[in-house]
């Protein structure tokens, strides 16, 4: 599998996707967000976690009208699998890849910490290495990861089984407590209708390794790898 | 040209930010204040004296970067 990460002035995560991708064993390229084409043969493309452009105007909306980002669509046009993780999520909301916004966290605060996440499906190209409705424990680092959308468009994304994960406790039990910015429904990621793009804002490339306490984050990269 | 972009966070949004503001002014001493919602100001120097031409272009750059028209309203004007 080649994957290509799209680099922003601001992104700060983009050696971490690397990091996991590689361990699961795809090939792995930088792309500046200048360029206007992808390598040629990208199976994944990945816009990864930090403060593209300071986050500036709003979180994303910079990096989402870049010039890469019109090769991104073409290729999630044609199926191509796109990963929007943190910042990344954010900048596909911004660029329409995915519909909704991220909003800033109902308290407020900066949340950085270890948060499990409710596998809502094992049945796509990112998630068949997890079972279903397992809570997987990985990590967030957000100010802005509230998820908001228009009704109707809450009311499609459930009723089309679109959303990818949501917050829970260590049990499995979603919401409460254990929503740490106010999204709606608990959402922390979702699909495109074809479910070839996928929006989260935690960071599973962050827990794939036992030095960091917990390797919970690789099932994710290892579906890929079984998708390509 | 001079013209102003407004941006505002569109009724029924959650804004945590001007709640924070509220309580701010509220902690100051700040007498008679029920709410705060933060929005944005955009002052533009526009090129050309043409005002139709002016509200096109600052309404599609409202409409293209500078609102998110799923929570945001935009205002244009010339000053």
């Amino acid at each position: 599998m080649k994957a290509a990460i799209v680099l922003f002035p601001g992104s700060n995560r983009e050696g971490d996707a690397a990091r996991a991708l590689r361990q699961a064993g795809a090939q792995t390229s930088i792309v500046w967000h200048a360029d206007h084409e992808l390598p040629a043969g990208t199976d994944l493309v990945v816009l990864p976690g930090g403060f593209s452009y300071g986050d500036y105007l709003r979180c994303g909306a910079i990096a989402g009208r870049a010039h890469v980002m019109e090769a991104v669509r073409r290729h999630a046009a044609r199926g191509g699998l796109v990963l929007g993780i943190c910042n990344g999520f954010q900048i596909l909301c911004e660029s329409g890849l995915l519909p909704g916004v991220l909003m800033r966290n109902r308290d407020l605060r900066f949340i950085c910490k270890r948060q499990h996440l409710r596998v809502e499906r094992n049945d796509t190209a990112f998630t068949r290495a997890y079972a279903l409705r397992q809570p997987i424990d990985v990590a967030i680092a957000h100010g802005e990861g509230n998820y908001e959308a228009h009704e109707e468009t809450i009311t499609r994304l459930e009723g089309e089984g679109r959303v990818a994960f949501r917050y829970c406790d260590a049990s499995g039990k979603v919401g409460g407590a254990a929503n740490p910015n106010g999204s709606t429904n608990d959402i922390a990621g979702i699909y495109s209708e074809k479910f070839n793009v996928l929006g989260m804002m935690p960071h599973p490339e962050n827990l794939i390794d036992p030095l960091v306490g917990g390797i919970d984050g690789r099932g994710l990269f290892e579906s890929l790898l079984r998708a390509a | 040209m001079k013209a102003r972009v407004t941006v505002t966070l569109k009724t029924g949004v959650l804004d945590p930010q001007g709640k924070a503001i509220e309580g701010a002014l509220h902690s100051l001493g700040v007498e008679g204040i029920a709410s705060v919602r933060q929005g944005k100001v955009f002052d533009i120097e526009f090129e050309g004296a043409n005002p139709e031409t002016a509200k096109a272009a600052l309404t599609a750059a409202s409409e293209k970067l500078l609102a998110n028209t799923v929570v945001e309203n935009f205002r244009v004007e010339l000053l």
